[in-house]
């Protein structure tokens, strides 16, 4: 189980569900990299985070304030805890070289949400179709799936501790069936 | 629901994860501009429709978003066979002749 994650629940922010049993909280903000391109670029924005980029699929990565996730063949997001997103862009972008490839900040694009304790797994489930048993979604896994109708990104940080993040307008809308989720996980 | 294996991610996924997108192996002529009607028209809508298996495409859209191919057949709905872009085409004949024994 790691230690640190590149993921924190944001301290300004009151949690979004409080039960005995699981809790959802908006993470802290942070720098968000979308690349696409081959081995090459891989391993050259690898090297640039200090985190090697995870080439077997559904899998990630973790360095200190930084984590890789495997999204597609040749599709990776990178997530930094770091201030200045144009700065981390910049030291990326320079590590490519000649490397072909697509770079895009897209720190400002989601929102992410920390779903953590004994019935996290039950609450996930509520919505999206997958089995959670850790011999099939062990932890550092991670995959983009649908959340009822949105997209999502779920990444499995520890065995109770799962981050999901979302496209920023589709957020209202899993929030509020986490919430309604949690009222029936109380009521049971 | 279909359950379907990405042959990218290498798992099985609920159906709703995928988009269906069409018959598989279907190239787009070089040169449009140089075809007759029928030529075209044959190129645009004309399917195999088989009753038994088919080469299709799927995209895994809600998962790593990469096409794939698939023999599927239409009679049970079953998956065959999947196999990722570039790789050829299976021969279905003897992929029939396989299920039959
Ligand atoms: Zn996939």
């Amino acid at each position: 189980m790691p230690e640190k994650s590149v993921y924190s629940a944001n301290a300004h922010l009151s949690p979004i569900v409080v039960t005995s049993n699981v809790r959802v909280e908006e993470a802290a903000p942070l720098v968000r990299l979308s690349l696409r391109g081959g081995e090459a670029a891989a391993s050259h924005a690898g090297a640039s985070i200090g985190a090697p980029l995870p080439l077997e699929p559904l899998t990630s990565t973790m360095a200190d304030k930084a984590a890789a996730f495997w999204l597609g063949p040749d599709e990776w997001q990178i997530a930094i805890q770091e201030g200045d997103a144009t700065a981390v862009f910049e030291r990326v972008e320079t590590a490519m070289a000649d490397t072909p490839h697509s770079l895009v900040d897209v720190s400002e694009r989601n929102r992410a949400l920390i779903i953590s304790g004994p019935k996290a797994a039950w609450l996930l489930n509520s919505q999206i179709f997958l089995d959670f048993d850790e011999a099939v979604f062990p932890v550092g896994m991670v995959t983009r799936t649908l959340f009822g109708k949105a997209d999502i990104m779920l990444w499995r940080q520890s065995e109770d501790i799962f981050v999901l993040e979302a496209w920023r307008s589709f957020m209202p809308y899993v929030i509020e069936l986490l919430q309604e989720a949690s009222r029936e996980l109380e009521a049971a | 629901m279909l359950l379907i294996t990405c042959p990218y991610c290498g798992v099985e996924r609920p159906e709703i994860e995928f988009r269906y997108a069409g018959e598989a192996h279907i190239a787009r002529p070089a040169e449009p501009s140089k075809l007759t009607d029928e030529e075209w028209a044959e190129y645009l809508y004309m399917r195999t429709n088989p009753k038994g298996l088919l080469a299709e495409r799927w995209r895994h859209a809600h998962g790593c978003g990469r096409f794939f191919n698939a023999i599927r057949d239409t009679v049970s709905d079953r998956f065959v066979t999947i196999y990722k872009m570039g790789e050829a085409k299976p021969d279905l004949e003897r992929l029939v002749v396989e299920a039959a024994q």
